[in-house]
């Protein structure tokens, strides 16, 4: 008898002690970020926005591999392949549907040139659906985002206008097959 | 008819408003004050501070579709949620609030709250059966048995207080507490009283008829729009007699504590009742953010082996001290 007594007065205790704890809460610090007026601290590998870059000499990095939309697990982007007279591969149109991006960043895991690059950006919302498709005039960027050395063409084997075979850094001269005689 | 006398115009109209206002606020109150215990901030756009955060509210429930499920008895479907307002307004008309500030002064002012807010409790039972889904039934037949237990030692726990002010009209009762207020001497009966009007006022942790992690929302699951409500007004109109019934029957009403009243007689009383009121509905709050809600049958044994017999004991032991003292 005794012991239950002492049982039930146990329990009551412990909701007093709780009620006093719950009420200590009424002068601490909140713990809100006031969004709107307040940001939040976002870190440079955050996967927001989707981006494409340009190489430190302006020119456009993407070389329309194609490597990202295949990628893509939404297959929201689209892109066709062309070249110019230099023989630079670059995408005639490159268009992301940011209704369907599910900000993965497997297409930046992807490309072969650095070009496609998330960044921090997510304030994305838009007031009309169609506003979501962005067109490369809308993504590209002037700067290099987070490779600042990196250039594609510099290093690949590709001849173009204004470099040829062999001339890219580290790369050997062509080998004369003529002259690897036994 | 346009002085400070109990059951003038200005009267009427000033309560009425005053308790329509204080009980739309209340919601934003809880909303603020549930936040801060919960390290939150709670609703802070609408309006300075958020206080228009109730007004957002009713345009959106009055905006919104008012659905009446068709397997519904129509009927008593639109009647339910009106009858708690209703009854917890009337109730209102009872409570002293200063000299001379009042809507009515029965000798049976507290029987006439005690029978209306046993009437609130149809709300939520035809609410629960007219919705004619199980959940709201289950919420309908909890909210009953909660009543209905909850009724009884609510009862009995206030008949101390009417033994030692020898009335039940509830001016009498707070002008009786001008020596010393009855929760000295009804300490018992002022625990047991919190808890039963804690559970009348269908507030957590007795929100059982409610208990949206079990029954979804248990007696007003089907109801959408205003008639929503219509249930959240009555609520809290509830919430707010019981935080007034409280300072009325053991915090001696308007009567200041430690001799602190100033001006005339009429602004210190409805201060000082406006504070006890205030503090009670910042503790009913307190509770909420705090404790956990019980189970239906802890309830109920709660109830009837503790609270009951606790309350009987009170009674008899005042009677009994009454009785002494008086031969």
């Amino acid at each position: 008898m005794l012991k239950i007594f002492l049982h039930q007065l146990n329990i009551i205790w412990s909701q007093i002690v709780s009620l006093w704890l719950v009420f200590l809460h009424l002068f601490h610090k909140s713990d809100t970020v006031e969004y709107p007026e307040v940001k939040p601290h976002m870190f440079p590998r955050w996967r927001g926005r989707i981006i494409l870059t340009r190489d430190p000499d302006g020119e456009e990095r993407c070389v329309a591999c194609n490597l990202c939309a295949v990628a893509c697990p939404v297959d929201c982007i689209a892109l066709q392949k062309t070249e110019d007279e230099d023989g630079r591969w670059y995408p005639e149109f490159f268009r992301i549907n940011f209704s369907r991006c599910i900000m993965c960043g497997f297409c930046e895991e992807a490309c072969p040139t650095h070009a496609i690059q998330l960044t921090p950006d997510f304030e994305m919302a838009e007031y009309v659906r169609q506003d979501m498709v962005w067109e490369k005039e809308h993504m590209l960027i002037d700067g290099t985002g987070k490779y600042h050395d990196y250039n594609f063409y510099k290093v690949a084997g590709k001849a173009i206008g204004g470099k040829g075979k062999g001339e890219a850094l580290d790369e050997l001269p062509p080998t004369d097959r003529r002259s690897l005689m036994p | 008819m346009f002085s400070f006398q109990v059951g003038s115009l200005l009267n009427i109209v000033l309560i009425l408003g005053v308790v329509l206002t204080l009980a739309a606020l209340l919601i934003w109150m809880e909303r603020r004050l549930l936040g801060f215990f919960n390290d939150r901030v709670g609703p802070n756009r609408v309006g300075p501070f958020g206080i228009l955060q109730s007004v957002a509210d009713v345009v959106k429930l009055i905006t919104k579709e008012d659905w009446i499920p068709p397997f519904a008895d129509k009927l008593t479907f639109v009647v339910a949620p009106m009858i708690i307002p209703i009854v917890m307004l009337l109730s209102f008309a009872m409570i002293p609030f200063a000299p001379g500030v009042g809507i009515i002064d029965m000798n049976i002012g507290l029987l006439f709250v005690m029978a209306m807010a046993g009437l609130a409790s149809y709300s939520a039972m035809l609410g629960g059966i007219a919705s004619n889904n199980k959940f709201a039934l289950l919420g309908g037949l909890r909210a009953a048995g909660q009543m209905i237990s909850y009724e009884v030692f609510m009862g009995v726990s206030i008949l101390g207080v009417v033994i030692l002010s020898d009335s039940f009209s509830l001016r009498g009762i707070v002008e009786a507490q001008e020596d010393g207020w009855y929760v000295i001497p009804q300490f018992i009966g002022f625990i047991v009283f919190m808890v039963a009007a804690l559970a009348e006022s269908h507030r957590w942790p007795f929100d059982l008829p409610e208990g949206e992690a079990e029954i979804i929302s248990g007696f007003n699951t089907e109801y959408s729009g205003m008639k929503f409500g219509l249930f959240f007004v009555g609520e809290y109109i509830g919430m707010l007699l019981m935080a007034c019934l409280i300072p009325v029957l053991f915090f001696g009403g308007w009567h200041a504590p430690f001799g602190l009243e100033f001006g005339n007689e009429i602004i210190s009383g409805v201060f000082w009742m406006g504070a006890k009121t205030m503090t009670f509905v910042c503790f009913f709050i307190l509770v909420r953010a705090a404790l956990a809600r019980p189970r239906y049958d802890q309830l109920m044994s709660y109830g009837w082996l503790v609270m009951l017999p606790l309350s009987l004991l009170n009674l008899l032991i005042t009677g009994a001290i009454v009785l002494i003292q008086g031969s």
